[in-house]
């Protein structure tokens, strides 16, 4: 039993971290009907320049406190990410406002190779470790209820706090402030949202912004985890299937997706895999997402799509 | 009604001409609104109203002509540019936020109201907190005056149409527009919501002293509460005038009748 509770624990934490992913997703689609391919390439973009800065910001200033360093380092690679947000929308997207989704999908992809090659360009292209002093001992809980207790890692159960407060973080600014309404108004209708004076641009650099400063916290959480290196991009992919299950209109949507692949991966890799020989980790949330699809393609807190005929 | 003052022309609209592609949508149309006054466009299906309401709301971009408006005059318009002018619209084919409830609907429509930044908002705090709550009172009249009081929570995709179409008024009104385009309010109403909706429309006229270009396609109904109407027809200017020179202009009838040969 312990360790069905470790198993579970265990797949809720990484659930949390893909949720962190598919939050990116769902921000940028619900606020400009845009699908971002580039989410994953902004991750590792953004946990590049974290990981450089933290090592550059000593040699240029000889700073001696490492909490300094990382501090001005997110500073300055949140100020990247926004320029980057900047530049995306100047030169790609309003060149494309009222074009077709698939449109805009392949500029995002077009998007994803160039952040891929600038960032590495930048910053280079090696294994670049984020040392932001998370815990990496694990620790063991309710010892009194199951023999040998729980075996947690410190480590995620970290990375799952802060997801856990950045999600109600941009819960409260989605809904309660004015510029969260905008932002909302703009993605429901963009025509209705100009004639009352709401500047599309500016909402879209704040939307990118927001999804940098979410790829920001994601690249480092997985860069300290991993190691920032090329095949973090690829961990968008495995949020997917997250937003196919959790819809991608639906911020609650990203985080119960995130953590339903997250448990389900782990459990049918532990209970299902022997059956099979093992390995199912890697495929089973694309199946998952697959059988979505063809049961409730809207995902399970997506807006139905009804046509008026 | 006959006690109102009508003022100096506020927008004027030059030999306009769009055309997309080879369609003629517009073909030289020249009129002018003056201040307080209602103005109602109207025609046939097809006769380029909307084309002519877009135009002037920065949506299209005319070929030809310019537009004067509270005197500055302008090759085409932009559509924040005009709404940050004071001028608001409403839409055929409602444009709502759907997922968002009336009150949010109606307070989008403050936006350009709201001084303080991203920060304060943020914060939630101080002058944010204040500014927040002066714009829910202005907000909270406008949904008094249009009688959606119940419907303050309720998303908007769930109202049923007339009440959808009071809502995009309200977020028109919201803005305190100095011109307010209509375009086809009564579109799609029973003769009741058409009632309701042409007692909100004089009222805005009379107490907020607003400009109002209506489009419609009903006659009777515009007849009856415009002070000046344009008429168009196959983006042509075929009449102007007050609704009784209009109603008895032969090229209108002939429009709207068809000829009888």
């Amino acid at each position: 039993m312990g360790f069905f509770f470790e198993t579970l624990i265990g797949g809720l934490m990484a659930g949390m971290l893909y949720s962190l992913i598919a939050l990116g997703f769902v921000l940028i689609y619900k606020a400009s009907g845009v699908f971002n391919f580039a989410q994953g390439a902004m991750v590792l973009f953004a946990a590049l320049a974290m990981a450089r800065f933290a090592e550059w910001i000593p040699q240029w200033t000889g700073l001696e406190s490492k909490l300094m360093a990382n501090v001005l380092a997110f500073l300055l690679a949140m100020v990247v990410m926004v320029l980057v947000a900047y530049a995306i929308e100047k030169l790609a997207l309003s060149r494309l406002v009222n074009q077709e989704g698939i449109t805009l999908l392949m500029a995002t992809l077009g998007i994803t190779y160039f952040l891929d090659g600038l960032g590495q360009t930048l910053f280079g292209n090696d294994i670049y470790k984020i040392d932001v002093g998370m815990p990496k001992d694990p620790v063991i809980v309710a010892e009194s209820l199951f023999p040998g207790g729980i075996l947690l890692s410190k480590e995620d159960l970290y990375a799952a706090l802060i997801a856990a407060a950045l999600v109600i973080l941009l819960a409260l600014f989605f809904q309660k402030t004015a510029t969260g309404r905008a932002l909302r108004a703009v993605a429901d209708d963009h025509q209705a949202a100009q004639s009352i004076g709401i500047p599309l641009s500016t909402i879209w650099i704040i939307v990118w912004s927001v999804a940098g400063f979410v790829a920001l916290v994601a690249g480092i959480i997985w860069g300290s985890k991993l190691g920032v290196q090329f095949s973090l991009s690829l961990v968008a992919l495995k949020a997917l299937p997250v937003v196919i299950l959790g819809g991608l209109t639906s911020v609650p949507g990203a985080i119960i997706g995130g953590l339903l692949i997250g448990v389900g991966e782990k459990l049918s890799e532990i209970y299902i895999g022997p059956m099979l020989g093992g390995g199912i980790e890697i495929w089973f949330a694309y199946v998952l997402a697959l059988l979505f699809l063809l049961v409730r393609p809207q995902g399970l807190f997506g807006e139905k799509i009804i046509d008026r005929v | 009604m006959t006690s109102k003052k009508i003022g100096d022309v506020i927008l004027e609209v030059k030999n306009i001409s769009l055309a997309f592609g080879g369609v003629k949508a517009l073909s030289d149309i020249s009129f002018d609104v003056r201040e307080h006054e209602i103005r109602a466009i109207i025609g046939p299906n097809g006769a380029g109203k909307s084309s002519m309401l877009n135009c002037i709301n920065g949506v299209y971009q005319p070929q030809q002509g310019a537009i004067t408006f509270k005197g500055q005059t302008f090759r085409h318009m932009n559509s924040r540019q005009v709404a940050e002018m004071g001028v608001a619209r409403t839409f055929q084919n409602l444009a709502l936020f759907k997922g968002m409830s009336v009150l949010d609907n109606i307070m989008t429509g403050r936006n350009l109201h709201m001084k303080r930044n991203l920060l304060w908002q943020a914060l939630r705090w101080g002058p944010a907190e204040r500014e927040e709550i002066a714009q829910r009172e202005k907000v909270e009249r406008i949904i008094d005056f249009l009688e959606i009081q119940a419907y303050r929570k309720t998303p908007v995709g769930r109202l049923p149409y007339g009440l959808q179409k009071r809502v995009d008024l309200g977020r028109a009104l919201a803005m305190e527009p100095q011109v307010l385009l209509l375009d086809e309010p009564m579109a799609g109403m029973n003769v009741e919501e058409k009632q309701d909706m042409c007692r909100f429309i004089l009222d805005v006229n009379d107490e907020f002293g607003t400009t109002i270009v209506l489009i419609e396609h009903d006659m009777g109904v515009v007849m009856d509460i415009s002070d000046r109407v344009v008429v168009l027809d196959y983006g042509k200017k075929i009449g102007d005038g007050t609704p009784d020179a209009v109603r008895s202009n032969d090229d209108v009838i002939s429009a709207y009748l068809g000829t009888s040969h």
